[in-house]
């Protein structure tokens, strides 16, 4: 086969605009609108790629984005659709898993083998034993297809979009078009989807007359408003008509995005994607579908062979026949629906050389030309959760029951002649945008406040005409066996053989032999399969049945899943000042937060001995008003609060139902019916919601308003014994005598000027402090006057992992850190707290049982005999010598104050005593000694410190 | 994605919404054996067929309870 440019024709390709690219290194010349395989074709190439188990020399099979036998590489990007990219100036084409060329490809001796390479053959030669596998691995993915990825290569731009049609049309070929231009002439908002990159669908590799309709079509669809997008493809529907579609042409600098589309009613007109023959020889280079010959011979131009034969069961292939002709290619038609077969194609390589009749005929030809029927794409049928039904007398899938909102037209509908199609498809339209009119404006009654303006849908619009089904021979195998799935190089032998072993259902044989599960995803390869399943087991098609198609209908780049490469992160206020000073952040939820400023001991050790500030603002807050606002806190906390007055803090804990430990935090009462309740930062926006569930679900009748005013204030821990003396500098009208204003306390002030601030007198730390609540545009002032006022009292910043060594030196626990998904109140240290003798409270029967258990891990604070060892977190603890198992260390830090390692840990209830011994496995290996701790705290047990 | 409607905000994409699972009654904490209790916190019925559940709109930050039909998805009108 050496195929040429002809000198004339050619619908999509520009010959006054030469592009030059370059294929394994050479250069080559083709035309504006050329692929690749048209542009390498135009110039003499017919061999692709070598074949994925077998290495044989491959050709064009079908001439598009579902050739199995067109993966190149291009530039860093592997496996690229050769028969559907487009060629583009400076594009370094090249073949793909060859060693050391496509032409001499020493791998190709795995063709003599062949007979050996049969279903589940890795499988069991590669299977025992099973120590050798690392090593068989390494070896058979040299052998592996695919082409090169550049891990050093730069990720373009990716990106998502969503839009809301009334009417979706899959497939932009004659009645995709039709169906979209009658949708929107009805009133609807249409967007029109098509996977090549024009309209016209089989009209463009049809005669000049069709090409021409195709144009005008397409020209009608812009002027009657459709959205077209070429070059695209609906990938998949899901729930609530959501159907995705990978946008491969976005204009500007995105090379493809996801478009999420709620589509109101979906209009189906895939077409038909037509089968390869199979029989001896059908993966030779020169071996082709009817349609990839028109392809290349009225799309590009191009003379794909010197003497044909065309084995034809259908008008594809006798046009097929007579265009090849035109072209001046010599002609052998051989006709499927006489009787006549083809049983092989021959020759001294991998080309084809002779074409070999049933009865005995042979001829000489260079190219085989196939037209042996369709295979009806019908996945998003599929997916709209139909099971379509096969058709004998059509030899192909139908429709059988789809939802009201999911129309199929074109071929997946039916036959007859384009006339018909354009009737069917120009009512279904009309059918789809009634039906997607009446959605919205139901959509739009459903939603209170919502514009108004909807066009009413049209009226006289009812199910289309259905189209005729036309004759068609069934035609899958010959009496020879060829392939069935070219990305795999699965024979129908290979299938017979799997079903000879047993794997004699359409799911079991295909996943024992892969065939269907390669690139083409089943497009080229599913029907066939069944057919000749069911020929071996001497079934119908219909009782064989098929596999579902699932999406995606065809693959999707991994970055146009992921979309736009960005990580939106909160920042408080005080960010800025942070970011100029030396400050290492750490990703705290959706939060950047201040880690520390470059020595976190440092800084803690400072808060114990002068004064240090601390960024909180992603802690959660909380503003309750209302009479009934009490009932809430005693129902959601584990403690009472019903007598807390004005101007006092309560510290309280959470649990679930389920009596496990949710959250904790302080709660101030600034008024008589106000309160500001303060979470854990990642418990924000959860106890928000969890409070307001209990409100609205369980708690109507009461009279609560929450309003989350988290990143209202900037929020700021002033901590250490001289955090007094500090905000006496810059608080004028608040007294800060322990007398006035003791431990556990809150107070209105005007903190350096900021009105409206509120202080907490709280201590996480461990240390006398005030927690500095400001009205969030002046935190920055209010931290740079912190620093100002604090020069001569050694004031420092303090980040995140100084605070936690801060909080681990006082015994305070961290939820979620040293507790986890089955510590009860009672367990984390909280008996004392947990009042049980209230009427209501969630997870109060839990609370009572766990009361009683005496076998519930407890949280502890231990201290290794050698303070020098800090353990890992997440060590474990053991009893003694043995390896039993006996808790685990939760929390570990070197204190800078201690001058040796504290820890917190969960440990069984006989080994949670004061003193108790315990040994800490080390990830070294070591075993080492430790014991519980006499107090939570191991700095100021008795809390001097915070109430000084 | 479900498209989810919302008694306020008319129907929007499920990812606007928390799904608050199959609604359960509590019983009464004073009152409740620990099988009641654990059947309420723990146990759900999982029909294939109508559910009333929970939603929490993220829009409007309303709960409210819905019908589905767990095996067609389709739901009924919602009711706060």
């Amino acid at each position: 086969m050496s195929p040429s440019r002809l000198p004339s024709g050619g619908a999509v390709i520009d010959r006054s605009r030469p592009i030059k690219f370059k294929w394994n290194g050479k250069s080559f010349t083709g035309f504006e609108g050329d692929t690749i395989v048209s542009a390498l074709a135009a110039n003499g190439v017919d061999v692709f790629s070598r074949s994925m188990k077998y290495h044989r020399r491959r050709g064009i099979l079908t001439g598009d984005f579902w050739d199995p036998n067109c993966f190149v590489q291009v530039g860093d990007e592997p496996n690229v659709r050769a028969g559907h990219r487009l060629i583009s100036a400076g594009i370094e084409v090249s073949a793909q898993n060859v060693w050391p060329s496509l032409e001499r490809d020493v791998k190709a001796a795995n063709g003599l083998v062949g007979r050996f390479l049969t279903a589940g053959f890795y499988y069991k030669t590669f299977m025992k034993p099973a120590t050798l596998w690392p090593k068989y691995e390494k070896i058979l993915a040299t052998f592996a297809p695919g082409g090169a990825i550049d891990i050093e290569s730069t990720p373009g731009r990716y990106d998502k979009r969503y839009s809301h049609p009334d009417v979706l049309v899959a497939g932009g070929g004659p009645a995709g078009m039709a169906a979209a231009i009658a949708a929107a002439e009805a009133g609807a908002d249409v967007m029109l989807v098509e996977h090549n990159h024009q309209l016209g669908g089989h009209l463009l590799w049809g005669s000049a007359e069709d090409q021409k309709r195709a144009a005008s079509l397409g020209a009608r669809c812009i002027e009657v408003g459709v959205e077209v997008l070429t070059d695209s493809t609906v990938t998949g529907r899901y729930d609530g008509s959501w159907v995705a579609i990978n946008q491969r042409n976005v204009a500007g600098e995105t090379i493809e995005r996801v478009v999420k589309a709620r589509a109101k009613c979906l209009v189906i007109a895939p077409g038909l994607i037509e089968r390869p023959y199979i029989f001896e020889g059908n993966d030779r280079v020169g071996v082709m579908t009817s349609g990839a010959a028109r392809r290349m011979l009225n799309m590009y131009g191009i003379k794909p062979g010197q003497k044909a034969v065309v084995f034809t069961a259908n008008a594809a292939g006798d046009a097929a026949a007579a265009d090849l002709a035109d072209a001046g290619v010599e002609v052998t038609t051989v006709d499927g629906r006489t009787g006549a077969d083809v049983v092989r194609a021959s020759g001294s390589g991998d080309r084809v050389e002779q074409v070999e009749l049933a009865d005995g005929t042979v001829y000489e030809a260079d190219l085989l030309v196939t037209a042996v029927g369709w295979t009806a794409p019908t996945s998003l049928a599929n997916m709209s959760g139909d099971r379509p039904s096969y058709d004998p007398s059509a030899a192909r899938f139908f429709c059988t029951s789809l939802p009201d909102d999911v129309l199929p037209t074109g071929g997946l509908a039916g036959d007859g002649s384009l006339e018909e199609n354009l009737t069917h498809a120009s009512a279904t339209g009309r059918l789809a945008a009634r039906r997607g009119l009446t959605m919205r404006n139901q959509m739009r009654s459903m939603t209170p406040r919502a514009s108004t303006g909807v066009p009413a849908p049209i009226k006289d619009a009812s199910e289309p005409a259905p189209l005729p089904r036309a004759n068609h021979p069934e035609l899958f195998r010959s009496t020879t066996h060829g392939l069935v799935d070219f990305s795999e190089d699965v024979g129908s032998k290979d299938l017979w053989a799997a079903a000879a072993e047993g794997f004699d259902s359409v799911e079991l044989v295909k996943r024992f032999t892969t065939a269907t599960m390669g690139p083409s995803q089943g497009k080229l390869e599913t029907v066939n399969t069944v057919a000749v399943l069911a020929e071996y087991l001497g079934q119908s098609i219909e009782e064989v049945g098929t596999t579902v198609w699932r999406p995606p209908y065809a693959p999707v780049s991994l970055g146009a899943l992921a979309g736009k490469n960005s990580t939106p992160h909160r920042i408080s206020s005080i960010h800025v000042w942070n970011k100029a000073n030396n400050c290492k952040f750490i990703h705290a939820g959706a939060w950047l937060r201040p880690d520390h400023y470059g020595n976190a001991q440092a800084e803690a050790k400072n808060v114990r001995d002068n004064v240090g500030i601390i960024d909180v603002t992603p802690l959660g807050k909380l503003d309750l008003q209302g009479p009934n606002v009490p009932d809430l806190l005693e129902l959601l906390y584990v403690n009472k609060w019903r007598k807390l007055d004005i101007g006092k803090v309560r510290y309280g804990v959470m649990v679930g139902e389920d009596g496990v430990v949710l959250d904790d935090g302080v709660t101030a009462r600034l008024g008589e019916e106000h309160y500001m309740m303060t979470t854990t930062s990642s418990g924000a926006a959860s106890i928000w919601e969890w409070a307001e569930n209990w409100l609205q679900t369980e708690r109507p009748d009461w009279d609560v308003r929450i309003v989350p005013v988290t990143t209202s204030y900037t929020s700021i821990n002033v901590a250490g014994p001289k955090s007094r003396e500090l905000l006496l500098k810059i608080c004028e009208d608040v007294d800060l005598s322990n007398e006035a204003f003791g431990y556990m306390s809150a107070r209105p002030a005007t903190v350096a000027g900021v009105a409206e601030s509120l202080m907490l007198r709280i201590g996480f730390t461990g240390e006398l402090s005030y927690e500095v609540h400001v009205p969030a545009a002046h935190g920055l002032k209010v931290w740079e006057a912190l620093l100002d006022a604090g020069k001569d009292l050694g004031v420092k910043p303090f980040g995140l992992e100084a605070q936690r060594i801060l909080r681990l030196e006082k015994g305070h626990f961290i939820v979620g850190q040293d507790t986890d998904g089955l510590t009860r109140g009672a367990s984390a240290g909280l008996g004392g707290l947990i009042k049980l003798d209230k009427d209501d409270g969630v997870g109060l029967p839990e609370l009572r049982w766990a009361a009683d258990r005496t076998d519930l891990a407890q949280v502890v604070s231990i201290a290794l005999d050698d303070g020098m060892i800090v353990p890992e977190e997440a060590s474990q603890l053991v009893d003694g010598e043995t390896n039993t198992i006996v808790g685990r260390i939760t929390s570990s830090r070197m204190s800078p104050n201690l001058g040796r390692s504290v820890c917190m840990g969960q440990v069984i209830p006989e080994l949670a005593a004061p003193g108790s011994k315990l040994t800490v496995l080390l990830t070294d290996g070591r075993r080492v000694p430790a014991k519980i701790h006499t107090d939570h705290a191991f700095i100021d047990p008795e809390g001097a410190r915070l109430r000084a | 994605m479900l498209l989810v409607p919302c008694p306020n905000c008319g129907p929007r994409d499920a990812s606007d919404f928390k799904f608050g699972g199959e609604s359960s009654s509590r019983p009464d904490p004073r009152t409740a054996t620990p099988e009641q209790w654990r059947d309420y916190v723990h146990l759900k019925t999982n029909v294939a067929g109508n559910q009333k559940e929970t939603w929490y709109c993220r829009g409007c930050r309303t709960y409210f309870s819905l019908h589905r039909d767990t095996v067609t998805n389709i739901f009924g009108a919602p009711q706060s």
